[in-house]
């Protein structure tokens, strides 16, 4: 049963947090930072499965583009080490400049898809790169939603 | 009316650092290597500076000196970003992260009958066709990504974790290994630059050569150890997983992360892009009332863009006991006042509401 939020603010203020999904990192092609795009179960109900997923493939192609190792990122080597670093006081790196296209990237996916649906994403940043937080809302209002604590333990139990 | 104390986010992080400088500078706890080493570079630069270079930029160029004070600022600027940068610390998972790994942990074990120790918290990935093991990390509650290792002298996992050196008096991980590298590169040149001129110091003033044995001995540690860290470069090893022999070749082990190309190990380790600091030192924290913290009283000037929205939920000196708000404030908590900051449920999440905790049906 998709519960209904106007916009972000609406959805900090009147939801309560039922449950918190954590999508992992994808190894496979070694350290770079990558994310899983298995659908987790839990958010079955809430979300379609192809919006999740091309959250999850962008927020890789922009990981893959600041951590693209070719023309750019040797010219701001080469120029950082000419200046024994001293230069990167003042200037943002390639890689901070791509963190801040992320982090509108996921400003814009809450209001416009996650926060309608009662989830809200937390930038892969504020937890270490790890993982992506998807918290799932429970609007504190309707009585008839399933709780927290159920699909806490249905997850549990799988 | 609103105290003047903020405090950062780095006053209360777990691991055994010093912070300096409000947050911006990261160190290990022992520094005393690490000034013996400042010392040691500025005092040999300093007696070469005053008893060798009028001599040799008099009878041989000026633009020995002038070389040498480049170089050595060169070495100290890479030292010092050695040295205070995060080395790629991970930061320990949140209580709800911890609490979802485990049930993955316990799910995957099934059921351990009781009395048998349960099997070791390991997780396997395939890595360029070799299946490399993560190990779960007691401390910080985390599955370690590839290349990390704990740090028990700083008890931080640290991302590409490649040793701890107290010369530095830092840990080399991702972060910083480039700026240890640069600095071994360069105090090698420096220590054969001013090792050269002595000797010709010498020869040209026949002069007692005390000065030339202590070079001596530094120039081969230290080319030694630029020596093998060049050699890990290329083969894109880290000195952690040298000492372990993680990459030995015995059972057809071999490295997922080189490329089979020198070029191309080198480039990735010294000319990749530059990482961020995932560890949040600078971040403001709410306050909590003083009662339970400790907080030192810094005079730091106070932040403009704070996250709280009403006044009350900052005690002061003059706040009465009474009327200071408890920890756990659900809608508080959620409603952060600047537009771009997201909800920190991080460490007492709302509880779910009484009304919502029926017992209905799954979804």
């Amino acid at each position: 049963m998709a519960t209904e939020f106007h916009n972000l603010q609406e959805l900090r203020h009147s939801a309560s947090l039922a449950t918190k999904v954590f999508i992992q990192r994808d190894y496979t092609e070694g350290t770079v930072c990558k994310f899983q795009t298995k659908f987790p179960a839990e958010l079955d109900s809430r979300i379609e499965r192809s919006l999740f997923e091309d959250t999850v493939k962008t927020l890789n192609n922009y990981y893959a583009e600041a951590e693209k190792i070719g023309g750019q990122s040797y010219l701001e080597g080469c120029l950082a080490c000419a200046t024994a670093y001293v230069i990167f006081l003042c200037m943002e790196t390639r890689y901070e400049k791509v963190l801040k296209k992320i982090s509108k990237y996921i400003q814009e996916q809450n209001e416009k898809i996650y926060a309608p649906r009662g989830l809200l994403i937390t930038d892969p940043i504020e937890r270490g790169m790890r993982v992506i937080e998807i918290s799932v809302f429970e609007d504190r209002g309707s009585s008839g939603s399933s709780s927290g604590s159920s699909s806490t333990s249905s997850s549990s139990g799988r | 009316m609103l105290a003047a104390r903020v405090t950062r986010r780095w006053e209360k992080l777990p691991g055994k650092n010093t912070f300096c400088c409000d947050g911006r500078v990261m160190m290990a706890r022992q520094k005393g290597v690490f000034y013996l080493t400042v010392a040691l570079i500025t005092g040999t630069c300093a007696l070469f500076f005053g008893f060798e270079c009028p001599y040799l930029a008099v009878h041989l160029s000026p633009a020995i000196p002038v070389f040498a004070v480049l170089l050595f600022l060169f070495v100290m600027a890479v030292l010092l970003r050695t040295s205070f940068s995060d080395p790629g610390v991970l930061p320990r998972a949140l209580p709800e992260e911890a609490t979802f790994i485990e049930m993955e942990i316990e799910a995957a074990n099934g059921n351990v009958p009781a009395g048998q120790r349960p099997p070791p918290r390991i997780r396997n990935v395939e890595i360029n066709n070799q299946i490399v093991k993560l190990k779960y990390c007691y401390t910080c509650k985390i599955f370690r990504p590839p290349r990390a290792s704990h740090c028990s002298i700083c008890d931080n996992c640290v991302d590409r974790f490649d040793h701890h050196c107290p010369w530095v008096g830092n840990c080399v991980g991702r972060r910083n290994y480039r700026y240890f590298y640069l600095f071994t590169l360069s105090l090698s040149l420096l220590t054969i630059y001013i090792f050269t001129f002595d000797i010709v110091h010498v020869v040209l003033r026949s002069m007692d050569s005390s000065f030339v044995l202590i070079c001596f001995f530094t120039l081969w540690s230290v080319v030694g150890l630029t020596g093998f860290h060049t050699y890990l470069i290329s083969m894109n090893q880290t000195t952690n997983e040298d000492i372990k022999g993680s990459w030995s070749g015995k059972n057809r082990v071999q490295n997922p992360y080189s490329h089979r190309n020198i070029i191309k190990n080198c480039c990735e380790v010294l000319c990749g892009p530059s990482y961020p600091s995932v560890l949040d030192r600078r971040g403001v924290m709410l306050e909590a009332p003083p009662a339970t913290t400790t907080a030192p009283v810094k005079s730091t000037t106070p932040e403009p863009q704070t996250t709280k929205t009403t006044a009350p939920l900052i005690p002061n000196e003059h706040t009465p006991e009474d009327v200071k708000p408890s920890i756990d404030t659900t809608s508080d908590k959620t409603c952060p006042a600047s537009e771009d900051e997201k909800p920190h449920l991080s460490q007492f999440p709302p509880l779910a509401s009484p009304d919502t905790l029926e017992p209905a049906g799954a979804h």
